[in-house]
């Protein structure tokens, strides 16, 4: 990949004795878009403040461009943030709030005009220049937000939670946007959030954090085709996730049954969690799976359906785009390629 | 609106308290007993613009507009500290500022009588210290201090609490386009502090201009006040017309004061009186 422009180096954080971030490693690489993903208090958000310099880690250091940073103000960093709020500044207009950047750092009239106008026409503001804040929608403020932040053309964009407030429609719509206006400024965004869809729909690499610590690291497609550990792949989508003992490389045993995998390298009878995606599992005859089992409910979910099959006392999520009735007999079949083994966390 | 009888108790009070004294008081300040009976008359307002009292009222205005600055200048800090997130035991030093609100106010202005006097304590201490005593009641300074002591806290309590309610993260925000602590302040703190900035001038500016106590007991009767002159005459000129004359017009300048205020405080808030 590209050049690095930011490096955390064993980051720690502590909160009155409570450790938020534990001895993070984070590198993060020019124009790329990366999404620190978690369920809240797993220290995104506090990775991304330290990123900032609103906070300042308890040990480690931020690197900027290979020079260290971590003493150094919010004020004086060549980054921009998005606040989760949106933080606008009440007592002005839009046009004076995405101006303020410049006029602090003295830039003429002109050039701020001329700058403001431009950016306003990125996120779809024309004509809202004299406009009060609180006159905006929910959607209209995140966008003069991010104005406000792209309008200092930082070299990166720190963005918290930017769509959590907008409803799913306006969600999925700004983060369309979010990613063009990436792309078209070559800027590099770190984006925090704890919804898995956007971050596998926006990112370059997704960061999953968990209790402080980093889970695992990667491109979208590899975080949910090849999750480490169980809590990667329960966060990361849908999954079944059952207990296994690995009988010897290439073997595994669950559900009383003995099945082929691709995994090796675990110790001999060693237990293990095994996780199978929900749409991995085909419905088949009776008798010709490795399972057989009866439905227990079904949910219409738009594109595919939500099945509940009970088999040996194990409850499977399946979805499929044919549904069976409830109360079916039914085989179930389960591909090598398809049974990923971890090992066991402290999950 | 259903239940409307509730609100008669407080129109009842409203009327009996506060509608009909105010209307004594017009009535009073625009009338005059001669033979034939009670006459409309300007007179007593006529009467008001003689220097002797103009200068009565701009000594008021004056004083009260000098007590209601420092008070400006010393509680805006004082609620920044309080307010500042860091501060531990926030609450116990809010307390403490309000304390001495708890106390008689005549109590209050009595003890820096006993502190200011010539035989007071801190003459007591010059003196000991075999310095020259000095002269400090029955004077513009000591009418000051006596109420700038006692009108501080309505400063302080009303920047402080809109300080505390400014959103963290817009603060942040400020820090993150490149602004220093003191831009923060001039550019973002400042401006949205300024509905508490109003409140707190107008409940200053307003018991200092109307006080008959401090300027009594620290100014020795010898700066009379606009407040002194109403209460001589109501108490020992007993001329009604003309205290309530003067009382017209004192409410007429405080409320042409306040809609200034709020005039301008309606172009970030909104609301208020006007």
């Amino acid at each position: 990949m590209s050049q690095e422009i930011i490096n955390l180096r064993n980051v720690s954080k502590e909160y009155d004795g409570s450790e938020a971030l534990k001895n993070i490693n984070l590198t993060i690489h020019k124009n790329e878009f990366l999404t620190l993903l978690g369920p809240s208090g797993c220290g995104k958000t506090t990775t991304l403040r330290i990123i900032g310099g609103f906070e300042s880690p308890t040990s480690g250091d931020v690197f900027f461009e290979g020079q260290n940073i971590t003493s150094l103000p919010p004020y004086k960093r060549k980054v921009n943030t998005v606040f989760q709020k949106y933080a606008l500044f009440p007592h002005m207009n839009i046009e004076e709030n995405v101006a303020f950047g410049l006029k602090i750092k003295k830039v003429d009239n002109a050039t701020i005009k001329q700058k403001v106008k431009k950016m306003l026409d990125l996120v779809n503001l024309s004509g809202f220049e004299k406009r009060s804040v609180d006159s905006l929608s929910g959607g209209q403020q995140q966008r003069v937000a991010i104005a406000r932040a792209l309008v200092n053309e930082p070299d990166v964009l720190l963005l918290d939670e930017p769509l959590g407030a907008l409803d799913l429609k306006l969600r999925k719509e700004m983060q369309i946007e979010l990613k063009n206006i990436q792309r078209r400024l070559g800027i590099t965004f770190v984006y925090v959030t704890h919804d898995q869809e956007e971050a596998l729909t926006m990112s370059d690499t997704v960061v999953v954090m968990r209790d402080g610590t980093i889970q695992q690291m990667g491109t979208p497609v590899d975080i949910y085709n090849e999750p480490v550990n169980a809590f990667v792949a329960d966060f990361i989508g849908e999954s079944n996730i059952i207990d296994g003992i690995m009988t010897k490389d290439y073997q595994v045993v669950f559900a009383n049954q003995t099945f082929e995998c691709v995994d090796k390298g675990f110790s001999e009878n060693e237990p293990v969690d095994v996780v199978i995606r929900p749409e991995d599992i085909k419905l088949v005859e009776p008798g010709e799976g490795m399972l057989s089992g009866q439905v227990q409910s079904v949910l219409f979910k738009g594109v595919h359906y939500e099945m509940i099959i009970l088999s040996n006392n194990i409850r499977w999520m399946i979805h499929s785009t044919i549904a069976e009735p409830v109360g079916q007999q039914v085989g179930l079949k389960i591909l090598p390629n398809d049974i990923h083994i971890m090992k066991k966390g402290e999950a | 609106m259903k239940h409307k009888w509730i609100t008669y108790p407080y129109i009842i009070w409203m009327i009996i308290f506060i509608i009909i004294p105010l209307a004594l008081i017009v009535f009073f300040s625009v009338i005059i007993e001669t033979e034939h009976g009670l006459q409309f008359t300007l007179q007593h307002f006529k009467r008001f613009l003689e220097p002797v009292y103009m200068v009565v009222l701009l000594r008021s205005i004056y004083i009260a507009f000098i007590s209601t600055l420092i008070c400006l200048v010393l509680g805006y800090p004082m609620a920044m500290i309080l307010a500042n997130r860091g501060l531990n035991k926030k609450q116990f030093l809010v307390s403490l500022f309000v304390l001495p609100m708890w106390m008689n106010f005549l109590l209050r202005t009595y003890a820096w009588l006993t502190l200011l006097e010539n035989s007071g304590l801190i003459n007591t201490l010059l003196s000991y210290l075999g310095l020259k005593k000095l002269n400090l009641l029955y004077n513009n300074y000591a009418v000051i201090l006596g109420m700038v002591y006692n009108f501080l806290p309505f400063m302080v309590l009303p920047i402080y609490s809109v300080l505390i309610k400014i959103d963290k993260s817009v603060i942040e925000a400020a820090q993150d386009l490149g602004a220093d602590s003191f831009t923060v302040f001039r550019r973002v703190t400042f401006p949205l502090s300024l509905p508490g900035v109003m409140s707190g001038i107008t409940m200053v500016f307003m018991p200092s201009v109307t006080t008959f106590v401090i300027s009594r007991l620290l100014g020795g009767g010898q700066y009379t006040l606009i407040g002194n002159l109403i209460e001589q005459q109501f108490l020992y000129v007993g001329d009604w017309n003309f205290g309530s004359a003067l009382s017209v017009v004192l409410m007429i300048i405080i409320l042409l004061s306040m809609g200034v205020m709020s005039r301008y405080d309606k172009e970030h808030e909104g609301g208020g009186l006007w």
